[in-house]
């Protein structure tokens, strides 16, 4: 009935199960304009929220990945210099006169537009994903808050430029650093966790519906039980889904039946030595007895 | 499910319930502004309000802006609007009450202050806005090892300590200075050329790139906060401490400093006095209970919550300058280190009992908060502090 459960289901319907919470959040967002902040663990679905949103809404994805020391070049515009140079040089030849060749060469033709730039001239609103915000440093982040804003770029050379459409922004970020309370303030905010058991079954039988119930539900609980041990870095869901991959690959019926076949898939879920180390065989095979 | 609130028949309306509840979140310590308020209403009007789950849920996501902030969320929302139908009379919460009992003991030293009454009256001031942010939980643990005993600070910190005091922070301030930003910045010599300006002046030489404008990688200035217990069993350390941060205020106008014993006080206003002797006499108003019990923990944590979210970033270093005994659990310690360095800072504790022989870091707090720490140094004299600069470059 209320427009956040037809939200939940077209989510569903592209394979992206989402909690209440973060429909709710994200129906809001896109009702009252305002972006979306995500926050969670790595390899919760964050990222996937913003590829879901796109195919719902049938528009592109521009995505803007941050790191430290980004800046304005790589994130809204940059000039063509190599292009303006060597066009300055044929205008010389040509015997263009200054005004001219200036006129040409800060025009749109010259400018390569950045993710930013990008996402506010589509002629159809654009999911904007701004992905891992907490890498990028704190000018970044209050230069980002003046565009969120306004919604409008200035180039010197050619002028503002306003938004033809208004993106769908969504800022991802899982706790590099805090973000500044300023930025939290202007975004819808939901904040994603690893999935309960009925939830994480649903998402592996929506992507891969060919495993079968009973080795679902032995996946689950496995990766759910190794999820409580203590990890350096816990499974998130796209290992969970490499994980089943993995043993539907290997032809891999039941969990129990081959601990050392089980132990050697596990290089999918684990990603550190120590955490490897910290799963032997026999710790392993009771973590899959259990579930079974 | 508990029943809703009920509203007296005098209640203003919709509109005013958020209000309220919005400051009934901003008691429980959410930062939200007046903004929230206009953009809960929008956010209720997305969804069906009558419904209270969906009215939980979307006042959640416009409301908190932290993971804690969310899982605090429901039960603060069941309190305001799902408190067993009992009957709420004002939606707006009644103001905090006056100055705490602090401010006015502080007061009383009035008489004894001696540098004339512009200071004591500008020292009054600060105290009353430094309180109003210190009270919470700070008030309550004050009742049990308060201490009242009133210790003069120059009695025990010398105009020649802070003049030597002031060195070395200068000199601890050189060696943070050599962070390399990752951002690129014009400059007259550099490693890359700058493209964009060198466009620009190649038009005035017909295209050539005759002159080149260079960019490269600035350095930044780190920056000092430091965080000085000053409990009863670090009163014999207080000297060159003291000294020291009194010297790194002058020094250095970024840094920022707090005393700490059963409460957290923000000095840096009081120390950036011109006069180093009139500055320590601020501070002492500040900071009575001095020489008391410490609670490392909880101070850290509040810290956390409050100035760090403002003052800590990348950029800072964190000195903590205290013997890792504290007087109340240290199950808080780890976490609030833990959430400090979240904001990226390197943190460095100085430690005046490491310098004994034999020395193991086992008490409790301090076991604690050995994962968190980028540095653990012996400081007990102003030697040792000058010292630092070593370990400092490598950080």
């Amino acid at each position: 009935m209320t427009s956040w459960k037809n939200l939940q289901n077209l989510l569903a319907e592209t394979g992206y199960v989402a909690s209440n919470d973060l429909a709710t959040a994200i129906h809001i967002a896109i009702t009252i304009g305002r972006p979306l902040l995500l926050e969670g663990a790595a390899g919760v679905g964050k990222t996937e929220v913003a590829r879901a949103l796109s195919t719902i809404r049938d528009t592109r994805l521009i995505r803007l990945q941050c790191y430290e020391g980004l800046d304005a070049s790589q994130a809204i515009y940059e000039w063509n210099y190599q292009r303006q140079l060597l066009s300055i040089r044929a205008a010389a030849e040509a015997g263009e006169t200054g005004s001219t060749v200036e006129a040409r060469i800060f025009s749109e033709d010259y400018l390569l537009e950045r993710p930013l730039l990008k996402a506010i001239r589509q002629t159809k609103s654009p999911v904007l994903l701004i992905d891992e915000i907490d890498r990028a440093d704190e000018e970044f982040e209050a230069y980002l808050l003046e565009v969120l804003s306004e919604f409008q770029i200035t180039i010197p050379e050619l002028g503002t430029i306003r938004a033809t459409t208004k993106p769908l922004v969504i800022l991802t970020a899982n706790g590099t650093r805090d973000l500044s309370d300023a930025l939290r303030r202007r975004c819808i905010y939901a904040h994603i966790d690893y999935p309960d058991r009925e939830t994480e079954l649903a998402i592996l039988k929506s992507r891969q519906p060919e495993i079968e119930i009973q080795l679902g539900q032995q996946i689950i609980g496995f990766v759910q039980k190794l999820r409580k041990e203590e990890l350096e870095k816990n499974p998130g869901i796209a290992e969970m889904l490499d994980f089943a991959a993995a043993l539907s690959g290997l032809g891999i019926k039941d969990l129990t039946a081959d601990p050392g076949m089980l132990q050697a898939s596990l290089a999918t879920l684990l990603k550190t030595q120590s955490d490897r180390l910290s799963v032997p065989i026999e710790v392993t095979a009771r973590i899959a007895g259990k579930a079974a | 499910m508990s029943k809703v609130t009920r509203f007296t028949s005098a209640d203003p309306g919709s509109a005013a319930r958020i209000s309220g509840f919005i400051a009934h979140l901003r008691l429980h310590g959410f930062q939200i502004g007046v903004a929230e308020t206009k953009t809960a209403l929008l956010a209720l009007s997305c969804v069906n309000p009558i419904v209270p789950t969906e009215a939980c849920l979307a006042l959640k996501s416009v409301c908190a802006g932290s993971s804690e902030e969310a899982a605090q969320f429901d039960l603060l929302f069941q309190s305001f609007w799902m408190s067993e139908g009992r009957v709420r009379h004002k939606t707006v919460p009644i103001q905090r009450t006056g100055p705490s009992k602090n401010t006015r003991s502080s007061r009383t030293d009035d008489g004894q202050s001696t540098t004339g009454n512009g200071t004591v009256h500008a020292s009054e001031d600060e105290n009353d806005s430094e309180e109003s942010y210190a009270d919470g939980t700070g008030k309550l643990m004050a009742s049990t090892v308060h201490n009242l005993m009133k210790k003069d600070l120059r009695e025990i910190v010398t105009p020649e300590d802070i003049c030597a005091s002031e060195k070395v922070a200068i000199q601890l301030g050189n060696a943070l200075r050599n962070r390399r930003s990752r951002r690129r910045k014009a400059a007259r010599k550099g490693s890359s050329i700058d493209l964009r300006r060198t466009m620009r002046l190649s038009l005035s030489t017909g295209g050539e790139p005759l002159l080149l404008a260079w960019i490269r990688k600035p350095d930044r200035p780190m920056k000092i906060v430091a965080l000085c217990d000053v409990s009863g069993s670090m009163m014999n350390y207080a000297r060159p401490f003291l000294a020291f941060l009194v010297g790194l205020m002058r020094a250095d106008d970024a840094s920022d400093a707090y005393l700490f014993h059963t409460r957290l006080v923000r000095i840096t206003n009081a120390l950036r006095d011109n006069d180093p002797l009139r500055a320590l006499n601020r501070i002492t108003l500040l900071a009575d209970g001095f020489g008391g019990g410490s609670k490392i923990g909880a101070n850290l944590k509040q810290f956390s919550n409050s100035y760090a979210r403002n003052f800590v970033d990348g950029r800072s270093v964190v000195f903590i300058l205290s013997d890792g005994y504290d007087s109340e659990s240290s199950e808080v310690l780890g976490p609030a280190l833990s959430k400090i360095k979240q904001r990226g800072c390197k943190i460095v504790w100085l430690n005046p009992l490491k310098g004994w022989r034999g020395y193991e870091p086992v008490a409790k707090g301090m076991a604690a908060a050995m994962p968190y720490l980028d540095a653990f140094v012996a400081a007990n004299t102003l030697t040792d502090l000058a010292n630092l600069d070593r370990t400092l470059e490598r950080l």
